[in-house]
């Protein structure tokens, strides 16, 4: 099976920790995934802020750039939806003299892309993945993830087989974070309450580590909680599952004491 | 469009949004409120294993309607006028308003009053009876709350969800006077006593009413009857006691039979106020001789409604029942409130139709489509499954192509740029990469909209690109299966 990374242009530009920890953790299950050079962006943010146009033109290099691939895994729940689920949309408006070569490529690539846990759950069928990561851990279920994906409990599943891992739960869970892409910054009032409020549940559910799919939505909920000193950290679930052992630092924010203030 | 005056002038969403997350008060009372009616409706949807074939009917039903809307139109008309009634056709809301006004002034009468009706609010009927020296009084109790508090609507369902206990208590005692019988002067704000003042405000006013005003909540075309669902008791009066009956109802609005019927009547209650049936459902078929109304008029309301159906993607927002479903689940109406949304339609059923009935050349309209995260919460619980998602993408798009947003045109233009060449991508994260150090804790300009109250991750020193090629070389992408 040829494997392929797409890491998203927002990993690949602010978080490749994220990103060698795919690497990393594959590896270790007895996998090896390549990194096509040529892939840039999967076309979201123009896509979901109106500019089809423009969309339509990268998701054409992606298609072309993971067509070689039998699976392509992507470490955000959003721009795995993003390829699933309005690729095909895409195809509908296409100029008419490549419409149906790209509707093609399409159709053979956008099924082919997983996102991390699905990916691991569904094709490499492994629960277990040989990480050990002692801490309290809140897992949350980032929108796309749970509404257009549905990738439902894997990353559960995969959390609560790692050793060591306490997972708490996170109230109020399904409830939007609030970033929202262009959202964040359009509407960043609305925004910064949505995100407040998401803080204020982790902090309740006594994590030491608020875990999530994508790091879009951590960085909004991250960035809130490190302006409010509140103490938590946030860690993709990819940091999570190839970690094996003990994160010292964490334990330097006792999260208890600080949600109490 | 003209438009219910009240929401004139107003602020684009983002401003007005700001106010409201700032009122602790309002965003308390609207938590409260919507995670009530939230659980409620989560809980009897629950209950029934065919919830989801429903949903597809509902969805089958007003889908084949739309598609053949002059059909059922006309039989309708036919069915109405047959069974004694009278139907008027209104292109837009001034000629809706004219034929109202006409109507009410050939009975001689100055005071109609109303059923709670979102498409007279569409269209600003209140105000244009005003301006003509005609009343009219709602006579549903959260509208009467915003009719007397001069304000306005902020939920579909419950206009009033602003408004607490006390609030509506001093709106009570300051206001009923002024519109017929005062409030006692012992009132409490107890709900049971808040209510039982409503009654008795409004009990004369509908003894003596010549006139009512009504929308509906669905029209048969294959009998002409009309329906309206409340839960309060008021509409059966208002649609039973007054010798004329006015109902100014949307196009969209109509289903073909009374099987079809019954799907939505099952759709509605649970969808809307959480409950398995609906208390009040009258339904009523032109006039019959020794009951009820002895004229009755049906006014279709177009109002942009063609236009809309005229757009492949939008024309699915035709499909709502108003169940205020989509607003009691919306992350944003939760924080933003009902008013930021600047008009008659709140939450995210409203950040679809009202771009698509009134246009996006407005900044507030143009705003609309952007009111959301995209987390689709709203079309989960949508008994008509509506894509609000999708739409509000597709009208994003329109308002892009109107020529909006001219620095964010030149931004996603420069992004597209820069992802069109992996090469180009890696310089522009290289330079990031060194500029790490010096990037400040608050940005200037619009970076500040995430900086005023979210810290802002370093970026990293080499990116995942680079940290690859120099750990294995410049990967080749191999070629295709053979
Ligand atoms: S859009 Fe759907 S959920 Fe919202 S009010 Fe209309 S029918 Fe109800």
């Amino acid at each position: 099976m040829r494997i392929a990374l797409f890491i998203t242009c927002f990993n690949d530009t602010m978080f490749p920790e994220t990103g060698k920890s795919v690497v990393r953790l594959l590896r270790r299950l007895g996998h090896e995934v390549d990194f096509p050079y040529a892939q840039t962006c999967c076309g979201q943010m123009h896509f979901n802020t109106g500019y089809r146009n423009e969309a339509r033109g990268i998701a054409r290099s992606f298609v072309e750039t993971f067509a070689p691939y039998d699976a392509v895994v992507t470490p955000s729940g959003s721009c795995a939806a993003m390829v699933r689920e309005q690729y095909p949309v895409l195809v509908g408006g296409a100029a008419p003299a490549t419409a149906a070569g790209f509707a093609e490529a399409v159709g053979a690539v956008a099924p082919r892309v997983y996102e991390l846990s699905e990916f691991l759950v569904d094709v490499l069928r492994v629960r277990d993945v040989g990480a050990s990561f002692p801490h309290t851990v809140a897992y949350h279920p980032t929108c796309h993830s749970l509404r257009s994906l549905g990738v439902g409990d894997r990353p559960l599943r995969l959390l609560r087989a790692v050793r060591g891992l306490r997972l708490v739960a996170l109230p109020r869970a399904d409830e939007c974070c609030g970033f929202g892409g262009t959202f964040a910054v359009k509407n960043a009032e609305t925004s910064a309450a949505m995100g407040r409020d998401k803080a204020a549940a982790v902090l309740e559910s006594g994590a030491q580590v608020l875990c999530a799919g994508d790091n879009s939505c951590l960085m909004h909920i991250g960035g809130v909680m490190s302006r409010q000193h509140a103490g938590v950290r946030v860690m993709h679930l990819a940091d999570i599952l190839a970690s094996t052992g003990p994160h010292p630092e964490l334990d330097t924010f006792p999260s208890g004491d600080l949600a109490a203030r | 469009m003209s438009n219910g005056s009240a929401f004139l002038g107003l602020p684009a969403f983002p401003g007005a949004a700001r106010e409201a997350v700032g009122n602790a008060q309002l965003r308390h009372n609207l938590r409260k409120a919507t995670h009530t009616i939230r659980s409620k409706r989560a809980a009897v949807v629950g209950e029934l294993d065919d919830w989801e074939e429903l949903r597809a009917a509902g969805k089958a039903v007003k889908d084949h309607t739309l598609r053949h809307l002059d059909h059922y139109l006309v039989r309708l008309e036919e069915a109405v006028t047959a069974a004694g009634g009278h139907v008027h056709w209104a292109a837009d809301a001034d000629e809706a308003n004219r034929i109202v006004t006409e109507l009410v002034r050939a009975t001689g009468g100055h005071d109609v009053v109303k059923v709670k009706s979102m498409a007279t609010q569409e269209i600003g009927l209140n105000e244009a009876l005003e301006a003509e020296g005609i009343r009219a009084y709602e006579t549903d109790l959260a509208e009467l709350i915003v009719q007397l508090g001069d304000d306005r609507p902020s939920h579909i369902l419950v206009p009033a969800i602003h408004r607490n206990r006390s609030e509506i208590r001093e709106i009570f005692l300051r206001e009923m006077a002024a519109w017929g019988e005062p409030a006692p002067d012992d009132l409490t704000d107890e709900p049971r006593v808040l209510a039982e003042a409503a009654r008795r405000h409004l009990r004369k006013r509908f003894l003596t009413a010549q006139v009512a005003v009504s929308g509906a909540n669905f029209m048969v075309a294959e009998t002409g009857t009309l329906v309206v669902v409340e839960s309060e008791g008021n509409g059966r009066m208002c649609l039973t006691l007054p010798e004329t009956l006015i109902s100014v109802v949307g196009i969209e609005k109509v289903v073909p039979t009374w099987q079809d019927l019954a799907v939505f009547l099952q759709l509605l209650p649970r969808s809307s106020t959480g409950e398995r049936m609906n208390p009040y459902t009258s339904m009523w078929t032109g006039v019959a001789p020794s009951d009820g109304p002895r004229n009755f008029h049906l006014v279709l309301l177009d109002n942009g409604r063609s236009r809309v159906l005229a757009d492949e993607v939008g024309r699915q927002t035709l499909r709502c029942i108003r169940c205020s479903a989509c607003l009691n689940v919306c992350p944003v109406y939760e924080r933003a409130g009902g008013h930021a949304y600047g008009s008659v339609y709140p939450g995210p059923i409203g950040a679809i139709l009202t771009p698509q009935l009134r246009g996006t050349t407005s900044e507030l309209d143009a705003s609309l489509p952007y009111a959301s995260t995209l987390c689709g919460a709203c079309y989960e619980v949508c008994p008509v499954a509506i894509d609000i998602p999708e739409v509000l993408v597709h009208l994003r798009e329109q308002v892009v192509e109107g020529g909006g947003h001219r620095a964010e045109r030149a931004a996603m233009k420069a992004a597209g740029w820069i992802f069109a060449d992996p090469a180009r991508l890696a310089r522009v994260q290289r330079v990031a990469g060194r500029a790490r150090r010096i990037v400040p804790r608050r940005l200037p300009g619009p970076g500040a909209a995430w900086t005023d109250t979210r810290d802002l991750p370093v970026p990293p020193e080499q990116s995942f690109r680079d940290w690859w090629a120099a750990e294995r070389g410049r990967p080749t992408t191999p070629r295709s299966n053979p």
